[in-house]
């Protein structure tokens, strides 16, 4: 152990000297962070040795890395000593059924318009709903079970299917890939487990839907989605949350492993809180999202909708490491009032033949910074790999900000790498034309928002496409004049 | 139903507009003639609305309201439709989807339901063949890669789709071919009725054999100078604009 380490470890480990201690019946962990409160996690959710270990390794190397200073983003630094790393809603018992769900937690869920109930059976999804940490009720767990899918809590699938976990865990996102990646290995509170079996085509769409709840509480959750050869699942995500005054942290980790010649999809509308018109309150977002395309012919596709959270930190990326896998990313990045996104993705070309398009739609109204930043890497023996990329920024209003930062890097001569960007204004004519029709001016900027995000629109499934028109139109009040 | 009383305008302090007046009736077809720069296209945006034009004074009421009070969207609402003279392209948005929100925009204003899905596309159906519209072209994006004839026939059955009561036709007719022309004019005539009333601005006589109008109003430098039946018309096609401007310069 090096100097350095061993100074932090002792600072670490003082304020226990000092006689703080952990309460292990309290439903939530007092604020800050150290190795206690890592175990106290852990022991919480009656965690195996291999994973505590996982953890503490990951909270030192934590403990060792610097916040990321590149990103085009402003903002006063979390003060990681103030955050609450673990709290868990007051319910005595885990609900065996929907029915032993809390009333008022149900109303909650129905008012953002997640319905736990039956209804989702109808509309084909399975949800698996993630609030204040802990999974809370799980449904067609059976249906999906009799094809060998596995869909469950991030808690639930370490006490069920172990080696599972231990195998596919930080093994496309390192639990030191990053600071935030690092912070959420150590205190991940839950998440989503997805396994589907070899051969087997996912029959519903699998959906998770995120929501922070008690104040001054950080969300780590953590999603590993592994589809074996020849599988496909198409999984979502989404999250809304209500209003709060203090910045809030939330840091995710995604991984996917994709083998052969499997395919999946995950999609995502992200609407955390922004704060309010001056910038006071709203979600820093800084996630980690990553696949692997191990196997050869694999295909894994991102598609987000980012119109949330004060800051935006954010790169769902793939490795195309199998010869022939596919990478895709569309991506719809809407920045209104004072948020700041720095968004875009990562296709790293390992595999020969390996192709990968990106679509990139920035919309930027307020006084809000939106940054696209995305790196293509063609790999010495990628050979004939293909990119195609394009990066749309629209403007509202003339106090706002687009940004495009493309990174290539190519080490085959055989690779074709297409880049298209453009910039525009969104036209006082459009708006006219449209308001001649009867359609007033907030309506008019959503209208043609919606048709410039299109092509990244039409990658969602219908029900979530829907929202998230919604969400464009909602987001976007106030942006112009 | 519309009274123009004395309207002056002007854009960036220069007055377009020198005192217009005009009266509209139900069921009446106005045709607005004049030479190029007279303020023809002016009016129409005045009328419907456009903030890049300042009203200076004057006043304009439409059934019984100010009009100079509504925003753009109100007049629309309120019935006012004008079929543009570049129609504006919005990219990812078909004319399927433009019209829905529109109607559904103007009937929320009249206090009425949504129309279901069925009823709507009877709708469309039935005003697409209006103006021999193919229901391809509606499922493009809205006036992207159009041609000026499709742009220009999509103009009059987005006006089909709202049943407006007072049409202004900016300049349709211009970038028309013979049968184009005739197809536009055949869809504003089935449209017309003892209740609505249609303004027509153009600068050639060619439309207005088509759609043949109660009044003729001359415009020049701003104010009209002379009005007539449709006979007026025919003598501006024969003898050109000049000697109007030689009776507004003695006048």
């Amino acid at each position: 152990m090096s100097k350095d380490d061993q100074i932090l470890e002792e600072f670490a480990s003082k304020e226990y000297e000092h006689g703080w201690t952990v309460d292990f019946e309290a439903d939530s962990a007092p604020p800050g962070l150290n190795e206690d409160i890592v175990r106290f996690i852990s022991a919480k959710k009656e965690e195996p040795e291999w994973l505590l270990e996982w953890r503490l390794k990951a909270y030192r190397n934590w403990r060792k890395m610097k916040e990321p200073k590149w990103a085009n983003v402003h903002y006063p630094k979390p003060d990681f000593e103030n955050i609450i790393y673990y709290s868990a809603p007051k319910a005595k018992d885990k609900p065996k059924s929907l029915d032993e769900v809390d009333p008022e937690m149900r109303k909650t869920f129905e008012r953002l318009g997640i319905s736990l109930t039956e209804q989702k059976r109808l509309t084909g999804v399975a949800v698996d709903a993630v609030m204040d940490s802990v999974s809370v009720g799980t449904t067609f767990k059976k249906q999906l079970g009799e094809l060998g899918i596995i869909f469950c809590s991030f808690s639930e699938a370490v006490k069920e299917h172990p080696e599972l976990v231990k195998k596919y865990i930080g093994s496309v996102v390192p639990s030191n890939d990053n600071f935030y990646a690092a912070l959420n290995s150590a205190v991940f509170s839950d998440g989503s487990f997805c396994y589907i079996p070899k051969g087997v085509r996912c029959p519903v769409e699998l959906s998770t839907y995120f929501r922070i709840n008690a104040a001054n509480t950080g969300q780590f959750e953590r999603t590993l989605i592994v589809a074996e050869d020849d599988s496909y699942v198409s999984y979502l995500e989404g999250c809304t949350a209500p209003m709060r005054d203090e910045n809030q942290l939330h840091a995710a980790v995604v991984e996917i492993y994709a083998a052969k010649n499997a395919e999946v999809k995950y999609s995502t509308v992200q609407n955390w809180y922004p704060g309010d018109k001056n910038g006071k309150g709203g979600i820093y977002n800084f996630v980690t999202k990553r696949g692997i395309c191990a196997g050869d012919y694999a295909k894994i596709a991102w598609t987000q909708v980012e119109t949330g959270s004060a800051v935006t930190w954010k790169y769902p990326s793939c490795i195309l490491k199998g010869d022939y896998s596919q990478g895709e990313f569309y991506s719809v990045a809407v920045t209104n009032n004072m948020q700041q996104a720095d968004t875009g993705t990562k296709m790293i070309h390992i595999g020969k033949n390996t192709k990968s398009r990106i679509v990139s739609k920035g919309v930027s109204g307020g006084k809000s910074q939106n940054s696209y930043r995305g790196l293509v890497e063609i790999h010495k023996r990628a050979e004939n790999s293909r990119n195609f990329s394009q990066c749309d920024s629209l403007l509202m209003g003339d106090k706002c900000g687009a940004h495009t930062f493309p990174y290539i890097e190519i080490k085959n001569s055989s690779a074709q790498v297409e880049h298209e960007a453009t910039t525009s204004k969104i036209g006082e004519d459009q708006i006219f034309y449209c308001q001649q029709r009867g359609i007033d001016e907030e309506s008019a900027v959503a209208l043609i928002v919606n048709g410039y995000c299109k092509e990244v629109l039409n990658n969602l499934p219908m029900e979530f496409a829907v929202e998230a028109q919604k969400l464009l139109a909602l987001t976007l009040e106030g942006s112009v004049g | 139903m519309l009274s123009i009383k004395d309207l002056h305008a002007s854009i960036e302090g220069k007055e377009i507009l020198k005192g217009i007046n005009l009266e509209v009736k139900p069921g009446e077809v106005h045709a607005i003639m004049g030479p190029n720069g007279s303020g023809k296209s002016t009016l129409a945006s005045v009328l419907a609305g456009r903030e890049d034009f300042t009203v200076d004074s004057g006043e304009i009421t439409f059934k019984g309201n100010d009009l100079l009070e509504l925003e753009a969207d109100e007049r629309a609402k309120e019935g006012v439709f004008l079929a543009f003279q570049y129609p504006i392209e919005i990219p990812g948005v078909t004319t399927t989807n433009f019209m829905k929100t529109a109607l559904n925009k103007i009937r929320e204003h009249k206090g009425l339901e949504p129309l279901d899905a069925v009823s709507f596309l009877s709708r469309m159906k039935e005003k697409m063949k209006l103006v021999e519209i193919d229901q391809t072209l509606l499922s493009r994006s809205l006036n992207e890669g159009f041609s000026g004839g499709e742009k220009k026939r999509n103009e009059i059955f987005q006006m089909a789709m709202l049943e407006p009561t007072l049409s202004i036709l900016d300049e349709t007719d211009s970038g028309l071919d013979i049968d184009a022309l005739r197809i536009v004019a055949n869809g504003v005539n089935k449209l017309k009725n003892e209740d609505n009333a249609t303004i027509v601005v153009t600068h050639y006589q060619r439309l207005l054999d088509y759609i043949v109008p109660d009044f003729v109003h001359v415009l020049f430098d701003g104010k009209i100078v002379k009005t007539g039946g449709k006979e007026l018309a025919h003598k501006l096609e024969e003898k050109g604009y000049d000697w109007i401007k030689e009776e507004a310069g003695v006048a």
